[in-house]
């Protein structure tokens, strides 16, 4: 399954299958720039609007499904934190739950730099938190991320990385506790 | 042709002078870099998303702060979605706006609140004005056979 041929930040097309991203967003505006953002990059994108959308796509609400859910192997989930209904936060921790989709690298997106909020996810599993608006090099970085942990096999949660505006005190972080897999 | 160049020379004097002036930050410019001839057309299309959005909203907090009892939380939340889409768009002067907004609603401060609805539609009517300038301009390059300048 693993015949991806990737050198540092290329990959060739031709002998490569797509990764595809579930990208979650309640504001149309954030769905269409995350959409092209994935895109570009060359993911595959689904667009959903909510997390309870999010969880039918994945095929939590029929578990017993399994082939169901072979069909659509997402690779990455990327959700706003901010949601009416199910925030961005309870999907990740929905997600984590489950035995069937726990290893699916799940990124928050939030407009907010509030530091409490991003340690509560990142311990909650996330892979990374990224600040809105997302740019593209926010996305490059991540695939690059994705493409290393997808190839070697490791622990993706060893890696993570925490995305902070610069002129923010940085404050000792406990030692990450990602034993989760 | 000489009409092109100087189309493009004011449109890039525009997009310049929106970015001095504050209308627009970075973020438009990074919309701008995700246009492609695959899809010509994104920045208009996400603009007009924007625009669509933003008079809903802006009526949305008209009605929400004219009840004889304010939910500020329903207009916090309305302003905040406000803000997320203008920085989506790179529409600083109104996303700032925005900040503001949300720290009377905190407050729970309905004068201070009214003012800022004002301030809001005024910037909006500003920065869609010069978004459908900046839109014209673009055209009328494409039409006279031009190239649209990329920027920074």
């Amino acid at each position: 399954m693993d015949t991806m041929n990737v050198c540092c930040n290329q990959i060739t097309p031709s002998n490569s299958k797509e990764l595809h991203v579930l990208a979650v967003d309640d504001s149309n505006i954030d769905r269409k720039v995350i959409e092209r953002l994935l895109k570009i990059s060359s993911f595959k994108v689904t667009v959903v609007d909510s997390g309870s959308r999010a969880l039918q796509y994945l095929g939590l609400e029929q578990e017993s499904n399994s082939t169901h859910f072979d069909d659509l192997k997402v690779n990455l989930i990327i959700t706003d934190y901010s949601m009416p209904g199910m925030t961005g936060f309870e999907l990740l921790k929905k997600i984590k739950n489950s035995s069937t989709l726990k290893q699916i690298p799940v990124v928050i997106m939030s407009s907010e730099n509030i530091l409490t909020r991003i340690d509560r996810c990142l311990e909650e599993g996330a892979e990374d938190y990224l600040l809105k608006p997302v740019k593209l090099s926010d996305v490059t970085r991540l695939k690059d991320s994705i493409l290393k942990t997808e190839t070697t096999g490791i622990d993706q949660l060893q890696s993570c990385r925490i995305k902070r505006k610069r002129n923010d005190d940085w404050l000792p972080q406990p030692a990450p506790k990602f034993a989760r897999l | 042709m000489a009409a092109v160049a100087q189309l493009q020379r004011q449109f890039i004097e525009y997009t310049t002078s929106l970015h001095n002036e504050g209308y627009l930050d970075d973020q438009f410019t990074q919309l701008q870099k995700l246009q492609d001839e695959s899809n010509p057309d994104f920045v208009v299309e996400v603009v007009s998303l924007y625009f669509e959005d933003s008079e809903k909203l802006l009526n949305n907090l008209a009605t929400a702060l004219q009840q004889k009892i304010v939910d500020y939380k329903q207009v916090d939340s309305h302003v905040h979605q406000f803000k997320g889409s203008s920085s989506s768009i790179g529409a600083q002067r109104v996303a700032t706006v925005c900040v503001h907004f949300r720290n009377f609603c905190e407050e729970k401060n309905l004068e201070g609140c009214v003012r800022c609805l004002q301030q809001l539609k005024q910037e909006y009517i500003l920065v869609r004005s010069k978004l459908e300038a900046l839109f014209r301009l673009e055209q009328q390059i494409v039409q006279a056979g031009g190239q649209i300048p990329m920027m920074e």
